[in-house]
């Protein structure tokens, strides 16, 4: 019985209602098909293999049908072998070992007298060929690039950017084909000749030197397909082959960046594709936008430049979405170098924030915050925060970070700065990133003349609404620090509120109560609370109560605070003024904060990263030094962890020169925590540079993530990276280290053993 | 580069597909679900060109087909965009009769 035809498979799939059906389908006929094949059956062997095929496509494995594309290919028939080498294509992949067999096949094929054949040869080859098969055929498919049969030509073309890609040696040897491949009338031809030579440029400089000489050749090419009037074979909406004019512009570009003559000679054409080209569709907005693409890429004179980007500021006032979002990716790009002429479309980016379309928003977004600058913040911050209050919850954080950078650097006045920070904490308060709370602590510290108002505004936000994690804690920080500035009523910048301590406290003891505070969060009110004894006059009882209760909380972070507040009250009475006194302006310093705090909480003992301690936590610092005290168990200088333990240089070789600096854990003595610091003398950066350390068995090394892997030449920069060692039996720290980098474009790779830990590193 | 030429219904049936990339035959089950399921959540107004995962996808509908394209970033989405037109066109030529629903073969 012969098997199915296959549009009946098709048919008889589509009526299957769910995916079960379907499976019981498949598997039925690929049952027969399997039976089919052992019988060798060569008459139905294309059909099955077509309907084998198509079950791939939907999903279902078919690797059985492998060899059988092996023998149709072999077939002489015409409709066996198209079957077959589709198959191929599809089935088959430089993973399986079968496709070798095939080479010999394509061989023939590609000598085959029909050109058909080999043009069915000449795509599968272009398509799975793997190094082996194109090192063997590569002379074939030169061969066939040189003919004069344009069919086969432009298949050839494509199978050589294969072969290049597969094997990029072989490059050379398709050189002396390339000479007159352009001079082609068939569009087919030198369509995929560009291909070719985009391929070749881009993979090696000496080609791309040599084949700038095409550049006039090019540009005649892209002349004339813009001069012709209308083609039937070639016409896409009115333009003449689009494709190719888009083709052409991506290899100008590639020709064009970094030269200056090739740059010259081809600004004309580009002036002329810009002005030309009609704009009513999206055809012409495609070659308008490639046209932009290679603008800005080569080395072009100022007015086309700014042609480019009026071309895209007229996208920008498209309706069409897809323009505007091409549009805004191009600007973005280009904002860095072209700052004044994107500012000039300042506004109509601004509009596109209120856009439907995520995507567009996403890149408005951020081609507003690079436009910002000391001129125009406060009409972009009205707009951003705008946005911020009705965008998609994906966005907010990004916005809020965004505002937060630009308020920094361009803020007009402190109360705007402030009252920028109030807006954003309170509309999206809870997207705000957990590293935001200490800088703005950090620079609320800093406006001393804005206390009274800040803590004034902080308070009333948190009034209605304590859910906020970000707000709270800034806020409850605020009233720790300047409560008696609010209960006083020393408002300047607006009208004072008349606040009574009570009042005051029981705010920060229902954010302590509430559900939705986190540990952090209580944290916060506690020690907030905790300050205001020595702030407060009236109501030092209750705080006294207030704490107490807390020294038997479940929480062990409070419990512990509270503890250690109670015996502050209790024992060390004399020193809570002074302990409890207002925090000095701080300053943002890099990485050398003495006091490095082991965050004992919740996250696990795990040492602050030291890109996060860029600026200090407060709230650690504050309670660590009010338990340091009370606990008033060690004599002042272990608490000054680095200080006391000299650095040494560990390593200093070839330019290259790490020191290490070291630290002591004060709840476990026997860590000790070395930042290495790495940094490059030599005239050229160093980069992948990649730090490893290993230890005898009786320690234990934690490496944490170095902050980044390029070490900038003539000592302008470092990396820093972070190890911790586990000391348990107290032995003679001793270290070696591999350390791996690029410099001078080779590879370095070097071993040392580290003998110079000072003794109070490990002892 | 082109990586994957896909033509899916709008229950989620791929009626044609063509990958440039090896992909497991696992994971091409799993990416073309997905792949139509951000096309069909995109409304009237928004753009052709979504992002996903580390490229991009251009797709196009018509009647109750979509044609996808996943592109890496050197492509011109826009250039793309009128390849799917110009690749329907000529299917609607060499079949005389395009009927959306029966595109197959």
């Amino acid at each position: 019985m012969a098997p199915s035809l296959f549009h009946v498979l098709i048919r008889t799939i589509r009526t299957a209602r769910t995916q079960a059906e379907e499976r019981e389908m498949i598997q039925k006929e690929c049952a027969a098909i399997r039976s089919s094949f052992r019988e060798e059956d060569n008459t139905y062997r294309c059909r099955n293999v077509a309907k084998l095929l198509y079950m791939h496509m939907l999903g279902y494995p078919a690797h059985f049908g492998q060899l059988e594309c092996l023998k149709l290919i072999a077939s002489q028939k015409f409709t066996d072998k198209r079957i077959g080498y589709l198959g191929a294509m599809l089935l088959l992949d430089e993973r399986q070992d079968v496709h070798l067999l095939m080479t010999n096949c394509i061989k023939n094929d590609l000598n085959h007298s029909t050109q058909y054949v080999q043009g069915l040869a000449l795509c599968t080859l272009g398509c799975m060929g793997s190094s082996e098969m194109c090192r063997d055929l590569a002379g074939e498919v030169e061969k066939l690039l040189k003919t004069s049969n344009s069919y086969l030509r432009k298949k050839a073309a494509l199978c050589a950017v294969h072969v290049i890609r597969k094997v990029p040696e072989l490059m050379e040897m398709f050189l002396p084909a390339t000479k007159n491949l352009l001079n082609e009338k068939n569009h087919g031809v030198l369509h995929t000749s560009v291909v070719l030579l985009t391929e070749m440029c881009e993979r090696s400089p000496d080609m791309l030197a040599h084949f700038r000489k095409l550049v006039p050749q090019l540009v005649r090419i892209l002349k004339n397909l813009i001069m012709s009037g209308y083609s039937p074979e070639h016409d896409v909406s009115g333009i003449s082959d689009p494709f190719l004019q888009v083709r052409i512009l991506r290899l100008l570009r590639i020709l064009g960046r970094n030269d200056d003559d090739s740059s010259e000679a081809m600004n004309d054409i580009l002036a002329q594709v810009a002005t030309n080209t009609e704009t009513s569709k999206n055809v012409g907005n495609a070659i308008l936008y490639e046209t932009v693409l290679t603008i800005m890429d080569i080395k072009s004179e100022s007015g086309l430049r700014v042609l480019a980007i009026n071309i895209l500021g007229r996208f920008l006032l498209n309706n069409d979405k897809n323009i505007r979002y091409v549009a805004l990716t191009s600007l973005l790009k280009t904002v860095q170098t072209d700052h004044n002429a994107v500012q000039r479309h300042r506004s109509t980016i601004v509009d596109c924030l209120k856009d439907l379309d995520v995507s567009i928003k996403r890149r408005a977004m951020e081609l507003s915050f690079a436009l910002v600058n000391g001129n125009n913040v406060r009409g972009m911050m009205k707009e951003l925060l705008y946005f911020l209050d009705s965008c998609e919850p994906e966005f907010k954080a990004d916005c809020a970070s965004g505002i937060f950078l630009a308020a920094e650097k361009y803020a007009p006045s402190k109360r705007w700065h402030i009252d920028t920070i109030m807006r954003v904490l309170t509309t999206a308060g809870s997207y705000v990133r957990d590293d935001a709370v200490p800088n703005l602590i950090q620079l609320i510290t800093n406006s001393v003349e804005m206390h009274a108002y800040t803590v004034q505004r902080l308070y009333k936000a948190i009034l209605g609404d304590y859910s906020q994690q970000p707000l709270v804690q800034v806020a409850s920080w605020c009233i720790g620090e300047y409560g008696d500035l609010l209960v006083s009523g020393q408002c300047e910048e607006e009208e004072p509120i008349q606040v009574t301590e009570d009042e005051v406290l029981d705010i920060l003891e229902s954010i302590l109560i509430s559900n939705m505070s986190a540990s952090v969060t209580r944290g916060y009110a506690l020690t907030a609370i905790m300050k205001l004894s020595t702030r407060f006059t009236c109501t030092v009882n209750r705080i006294k109560k207030v704490v107490s209760i807390y020294g038997s909380s479940i929480d062990v972070e409070l419990q512990q605070r509270a503890v250690e507040y109670n015996a502050l009250f209790k024992k060390y009475d004399h020193m809570r003024p002074a302990l409890l006194e207002r925090m000095p302006v701080m300053e943002k310093k890099q990485n050398d904060f003495i006091v490095k705090c082991n965050k004992d909480t919740g996250a696990g003992g795990s040492m602050l990263n030291l890109q996060k301690s860029l600026c200090l936590d407060v709230m650690e610092m504050t309670s660590v030094m009010l338990r340091m005290v009370s606990r008033f168990c060690k004599s002042p200088d272990h608490y000054f962890f680095s200080a006391g333990i000299p650095s040494i240089t560990a390593y200093n070789k070839n330019g290259l020169k790490i020191d290490f600096t070291f630290e002591r854990s004060n709840t476990n003595p026997s860590v000790t925590v070395i930042t290495i610091q790495a940094s490059n003398s030599t005239e050229l950066d160093m980069t992948d540079f990649v730090f490893q350390a290993a230890v005898p068995k009786t320690f234990q090394l934690q490496l944490l993530s170095p902050s980044s892997s390029v070490i900038p030449a003539f000592n302008s920069g470092t990396i820093t990276q972070v190890i911790k060692v586990l000391n348990p039996q107290k032995q003679q720290l001793r270290m070696r280290i591999k350390l791996t980098y690029n410099h001078k474009g080779s590879a370095m790779q070097d071993l040392a053993e580290v003998n110079n830990f000072p003794p109070q590193s490990w002892q | 580069m082109i990586k994957f030429f896909l033509m899916v219904n709008k229950q989620g049936q791929t009626r044609l597909s063509r990958y440039y990339e090896h992909v497991d035959i696992h994971k091409r089950t799993m990416l073309e679900a997905e792949v139509i399921k951000n096309c069909l959540s995109r409304s009237k107004d928004q753009c052709s060109f979504i992002e996903y995962k580390d490229f991009k996808l251009v797709y196009r509908q018509y009647a109750a087909l979509f044609v996808v394209v996943g592109i890496n970033e050197t492509e011109n989405e826009m250039a793309v965009y009128e390849l799917i037109h110009n690749f329907v066109e000529v299917l609607d030529k060499y079949f005389s009769r395009l009927v959306y629903i029966n595109v197959d073969f």
